[in-house]
């Protein structure tokens, strides 16, 4: 059996190997493109079936986005959806018989945490500036500065190790169940996976706007807006 | 048979077994507050459900490392090559 944490390069273009990860990678971005492409391309004032469905889509980001950061979620639509569609997609990818989700190889999900970890630089120095940001270490006093710049290193690391472990896990389960018991025997494993696809890509896109939000809200100079949640109700019973 | 290897092989599966218990009762427990929460309290269910959500995912990860553990030591042991 195939260890899951080597990969196999497929064919070198020069000195770069080129693994089957890389080919499906490629066909995902390429897919979602093209579809995003094509179904902007003709958006009317009175929405069709289909640009109906894609607004529900996107209204359904924009609600979690706003859920999660309390934020305008304009800023991070294109971010965080992307990220949420992509994995989604990749991990999705492995119902295709014969094509291993690129999230389940350690070097996809360790370049989307590489990505989250730049996108969590971008979004706070963009929306606090450069000290705005380095002051988010020091928040809520300085002795945590060494804590907090170990954790922003490590948070991403687990968000990787968590992405990596959950869909490889699924796709190693169903490959030895079907090398053992035979073809029909592993499919309500693969319905489990479909089900762990989504909360995982959920759970990326969620933590990846938690750790901006945290971010952007630790930088700013003054919390304005403490957290407008509902009086709590004294309920007795 | 080397003993490298057997031990690597049981520690391996000490390492998957040991480390599911202790994510799989908090798991457990979170899971068991968050619909008592609920219950009293319908109208929170999404914020309540999104944070349970997270919160799963953070505790599921101790139970993910220990799984890589035992992968290292099954396919890519530096004591084995």
């Amino acid at each position: 059996m195939n260890s899951p944490l080597e990969t196999i390069p497929l064919f070198y273009i020069g000195p770069v190997a080129i693994t089957q990860a890389i080919v499906t990678t490629w066909v995902i971005m390429g897919v979602l493109v093209l579809a995003a492409y094509g179904f902007t391309r003709r958006l009317g004032l009175v929405p069709g079936k289909r640009q109906a469905a894609f607004e529900l889509l996107v209204e359904t980001l924009d609600l979690q986005i706003r859920e999660t950061s309390g934020a305008d979620p304009s800023r991070y639509r294109s971010f965080i959806g992307t990220l949420f569609l992509f994995i989604l997609i990749a991990n999705w990818t492995s119902l295709m018989p014969g094509i291993d989700p690129p999230t389940a190889q350690l070097e996809t999900d360790a370049a989307l945490a590489v990505v989250v970890f730049a996108s969590v630089i971008w979004f706070g120095i963009g929306s606090d500036g450069v000290g705005g940001y380095l002051k988010s270490f020091a928040m809520p006093n300085p002795v945590m500065i060494p804590l907090n710049m170990l954790a922003s290193v490590t948070r991403v690391f687990s968000m990787f190790v968590r992405l990596f472990g959950n869909v490889m896990s699924g796709v190693f389960i169903v490959g030895i169940v079907a090398s053992l018991a035979g073809l029909i025997v592993p499919i309500p494993l693969m319905a489990l996976d479909l089900l762990i696809g989504l909360v995982q890509a959920y759970i990326f896109a969620v933590l990846a706007m938690v750790f901006i939000t945290s971010t952007v809200k630790d930088g700013t100079t003054s919390p304005e807006e403490p957290e407008t949640t509902s009086p709590p109700k004294m309920k007795e019973d | 048979m080397d003993y490298l290897a057997l031990a690597s092989i049981i520690c391996a599966a000490f390492a998957v077994s040991f480390g599911a218990i202790g994510p799989a009762l908090a798991e457990g427990r979170s899971v068991a507050a968050a619909m008592d929460a609920i219950a009293r309290q319908p109208e929170a269910a999404n914020t309540i459900s999104r944070t349970l959500f997270v919160g799963l995912a953070m505790i599921e990860t101790t139970a993910i490392y220990c799984l890589v553990i035992a992968l290292l030591l099954l396919f890519a042991n530096p004591l084995l090559s």
